[in-house]
């Protein structure tokens, strides 16, 4: 990653710098863009720090008008732009580039509509993920993804990155609670896709938006649904003495035919740093840990409670502790909600990663890790999406030792080939973004990314949003629209006909 | 006319590659249990997906399933049963409308159709459970999207954008959805004699508490006697279903009746009886006359549903009822028009939202869009896609048109 190429600025760009901020500043009037070195330098990296860049220039728009006249301005020109929301991204999908204008949508900050007989809020995209459920949490509805940075990251972000969180194998990922979006192309067309209605009409160009990391279209407004709070949550706290049993247990959960609310495990070095920085009360004599929250009404998850404590005494946890009341269920959540920071503690630098696997596969994944940790000298802590298989490893380094960054790169990059060795994938929520974009032909064939690439080109044929992020190599549409038709006329081939 | 069958998804690329080289168009198809929806089509060969069956994975605790695209439907349901499972956006079968046989259908066709069914409410649709796909596109050429897990953001999400794409897009080979546990109970709640006023307010109070409503539709007066083999009786009912665990199924029920106590006389419904019901709703069972009356699908806010039929009935002969909490509309127009400027219009005035022409004369298939027309520049967008997948127009050319 620290070695990364980005696209080669573009000289005429960089030349026409000062005309393209006097032009800005006609289209976005009063603060909305900045140009200065040092103003700028807020914007020069997101939640993936190690990269830096300074764009061409920071626009900040307020209306639907202005980000279609910017972006036709730009398409008009040759000039690049990188959207950006609150710049949480952990994958680097609102790195700057040089020679492009960054595209803050922060002002866009307006609840539109709350609409609760049909259950949907309308908000601008700058808006909070947890914006969302505060403006509707005293009529008792919330807004289920809950990505851990949901205090700050926006919700045109979440769909630009379709963002997940401890919740989603029981209530869906961003895709599945995002009902509609209206979006700017490249080309200044303002487009709506969905509403407050159920399925969008003709091809599912929701589904392909949510999840783009910006490459396809700015999104300047999100209809989202929005759900009744469960009546209450209790939680179980099961320590195993192998990854083994742990993993066991939570197939035969689902086996039950139950799926939790939430579902996190943690492996021992997490548990330490997470018992030492919170004092939550971990066991810190098991491999695993597993934190079960079942909710919903109080009959229901009283009944469940009794039979996730069953199943994970068959499957021989040594130990077992259910939570009596609220405060003690946010005990158990302190310290894996504090993992991130408790590692922090422990560790001058982590690097976080976010592959997943098919769960069978876990006990395999954790011995290559460790493998992998002792081949490069770092350690490794573990939290862990126990019922959708997404890996959160947290590789433990110093960047102030020459050379650790890079290991530490090179050792996320072995994970993630493992992860796709056993059946899974390169990221299971924090996206590719510049991070995992040379990572991708681990994964895909070129036959598969140029496909992709041709999505792009029917949003964006000049590559001019977002380039450098998600694909490792970039091809002109021109060359990826040739046919390569071989022989002309041929026959069919010889299978069955009637 | 020749029919193409491959039995593996090589033999579906190059069948499709030789399309391609020849510029003959092929129509897609699995069982063709949904072959009357859309524009009428006169491509040269057929491709018949029906051989290319078989699941190839299916991990019950991972929650996952593969499955060849021409493996039928019914097939799936029955290996998810034996193990507790299902899909749980529970795809309709469209084949009694349509005048087919029950029972039809391919997976890969439920996600082309992006079908789903009542429990929509909470579940989402086929889109919503596509996990991956292996393809061959309209370019003649193989390739993958997505994967074998439950979670995956990685590249864009080209799964979803084969649902509701009819078999314009690419053939589908290999189709891989997230499976989940089936309800250990089910009950449903009915409420009787209600309008669709007061039934669209009933629904709302019901999804607006916790008891977890998974269905909610409504039957107008002489439509209830066309569901369950008429175990529902003539006149109109509120259908409310709860799914879940014993106790908590009977705690959310009992809440519920006491949250609408005053709407109207209340029946509790089990077993076989409820899930005949849903069956019905889910197949659109009351209109399915065999006759070939316009059938309309309208998916608007659910709040909107009974009043755009309202001012429907000013001006059209209608038969209606409502799935969806009243934001899915089956409408069939008794006197044979099928009016879709009129209804077309009218939703629009209601909040927007969009009409499928599922049933209709190819007459009048091949003269109204059948799909949501869509404003220029989306209909650009949608256009310069299918440019991208299928540059010659080769699968299913004119169906979405």
């Amino acid at each position: 990653m620290s070695g990364l190429a980005m696209p080669k600025p573009d000289d005429a760009t960089m030349r026409r710098r000062d005309e393209i901020v006097a032009d800005m500043r006609i289209i976005v009037p009063g603060e909305g863009v900045v140009d200065a070195a040092n103003s700028m330098r807020a914007f020069e990296s997101d939640g993936l720090t190690a990269y830096r860049q300074l764009p061409l220039v920071v626009v900040l728009p307020q209306t639907v008008a202005q980000v279609s006249r910017v972006l036709k301005y730009c398409n008009d020109r040759n000039i690049r732009v990188v959207p950006r929301g609150s710049g949480t991204s952990l994958s680097g999908g609102a790195l700057p580039l040089e020679d492009a204008v960054l595209l803050v949508m922060s002002r866009f900050n307006r609840i539109l509509e709350i609409d609760f007989p049909n259950r949907v809020v309308v908000a601008q995209p700058g808006v909070t993920n947890l914006g969302i459920t505060t403006a509707v949490e005293q009529e008792g509805f919330y807004y289920a993804p809950d990505p851990s940075s949901q205090i700050a990251c926006s919700i045109g972000g979440n769909v630009a990155e379709n963002s997940g969180g401890v919740h989603c194998l029981k209530y869906g990922l961003t895709a599945n609670n995002v009902l509609g979006i209206e979006m700017v192309l490249m080309n200044g067309e303002v487009v709506r896709l969905g509403g407050s209605h159920l399925d969008a009409e003709g091809y599912d160009l929701l589904g392909v938006m949510t999840g783009s990391e910006g490459l396809l279209g700015v999104v300047t407004e999100v209809t989202v649904r929005i759900l009744k709070k469960p009546e209450m949550a209790r939680a179980l706290l099961i320590g195993f003495p192998t990854s083994e049993q742990g993993g066991q247990c939570v197939a035969d959960i689902i086996g039950a035919g139950i799926i939790p609310g939430g579902m996190e495990m943690m492996d021992r070095p997490a548990i330490q740093a997470a018992e030492d920085f919170v004092h939550a009360g971990y066991p810190l004599d098991v491999e695993a840990l597993l934190i079960v929250e079942l909710d919903g009404p109080g009959v229901e998850v009283d009944h469940l409670i009794g039979l996730v404590e069953a199943i994970a005494y068959k499957n021989g946890s040594t130990t077992c502790r259910i939570s009596q009341s609220e405060q003690e269920r946010l005990s158990f959540w302190a310290g894996r909600k504090a993992a991130f920071p408790a590692v922090g503690r422990i560790s001058p630098d982590y690097y976080c990663m976010d592959g997943t696997i098919p769960r069978k596969e876990l006990p395999r994944v954790l011995a290559g890790m460790r493998e992998l940790s002792e081949k490069y000298g770092l350690g490794v802590a573990n939290v862990f999406h126990a019922g959708d298989g997404n890996l959160h490893p947290l590789i433990l380094y110093d960047a102030n030792v020459p050379g650790e960054l890079d290991k530490a790169e090179s050792f996320g990059a072995d994970i993630l080939r493992l992860c796709v060795k056993v059946g899974g994938v390169l990221t299971g929520e924090h996206g590719v973004g510049v991070e995992k974009r040379d990572l991708m032909p681990e994964m895909f064939s070129q036959a598969d990314l140029d496909q992709q690439m041709r999505v792009k080109c029917a949003f964006d044929p000049n590559h001019l949003l977002n380039p450098g992020k998600v694909f490792p190599q970039l091809r002109r549409c021109a060359e990826l629209g040739r046919m390569h038709i071989s022989g002309g006329k041929l026959p069919f081939p010889d299978i069955p006909r009637f | 006319m020749t029919t193409f069958t491959p039995t593996t998804p090589s033999e579906v690329r190059s069948t499709v590659a030789s399309a391609v080289a020849q510029e003959s168009p092929l129509e897609i198809l699995g069982h063709g249990s949904k072959r009357g929806i859309g524009r009428p089509q006169q491509s040269e060969h057929t491709l018949d997906l029906s051989k290319l069956s078989g699941v190839t994975l299916y991990e019950p605790a991972e929650l996952v399933l593969s499955a060849k695209a021409g493996t039928p439907l019914a097939d799936i349901e029955t290996l998810l049963a034996e193990h507790g499972q299902q899909l749980a956006f529970e795809p309709m079968d469209y084949g009694p409308l349509l005048g087919g046989e029950a029972g039809k259908g391919t997976l890969g066709g439920v996600l082309g159709a992006n079908l789903s069914g009542p429990r929509r409410l909470k579940a989402g649709a086929a889109r919503d459970h596509i996990l991956g796909i292996n393809v061959v596109s309209g370019r003649g050429e193989a390739f993958k999207s997505g994967g074998r897990v439950v979670k995956n953001v990685t590249g864009y999400d080209m799964s979803k954008l084969m649902a509701n794409s009819w078999g314009t897009l690419a053939v589908f080979t290999d189709v891989t959805f997230k499976v989940l546990p089936a309800a250990e109970t089910e009950v449903t709640l009915a409420i009787r004699g209600l309008l669709d006023d007061a039934a669209a307010a009933a629904m709302a109070l019901a999804l607006d508490s916790s008891a977890e409503v998974s269905s909610a539709a409504h039957l107008p007066e002489r439509i209830a006697a066309r569901v369950a083999g008429g175990a529902l009786g003539n006149e109109a009912v509120t259908l409310l279903r709860v799914e879940g665990f014993g106790p908590s199924v009977a705690y959310r029920i009992t809440a519920l009746k006491t949250l609408l106590g005053n709407a109207g006389p209340l029946e509790e419904i089990d077993g076989e009886t409820s899930r005949l019901i849903w069956r019905d709703v889910r197949d659109c069972r009351p209109f399915a006359d065999n006759s070939e009356k316009p059938v309309w699908r309208v998916s608007m806010a659910p709040s909107q549903g009974h009043q755009m039929v309202l001012s429907l009935r000013m001006q059209a002969a209608v038969s209606a009822f409502y799935d969806w909490q009243g934001g899915l509309v089956w409408l069939r127009m008794e006197q044979g028009d099928p009016e879709a400027a009129l209804l077309r219009g009218l939703f629009r005035k209601h909040g927007g939202g969009h009409a499928t022409l599922v049933r209709a004369a190819p007459s009048h298939r091949a003269a109204l869009p059948v799909f949501e027309p869509q404003p220029p520049a989306l209909a650009a967008l949608s256009a310069r896609l299918k440019q991208e997948f299928d540059p010659k127009n080769i699968l299913n050319p004119g169906r979405m048109a």
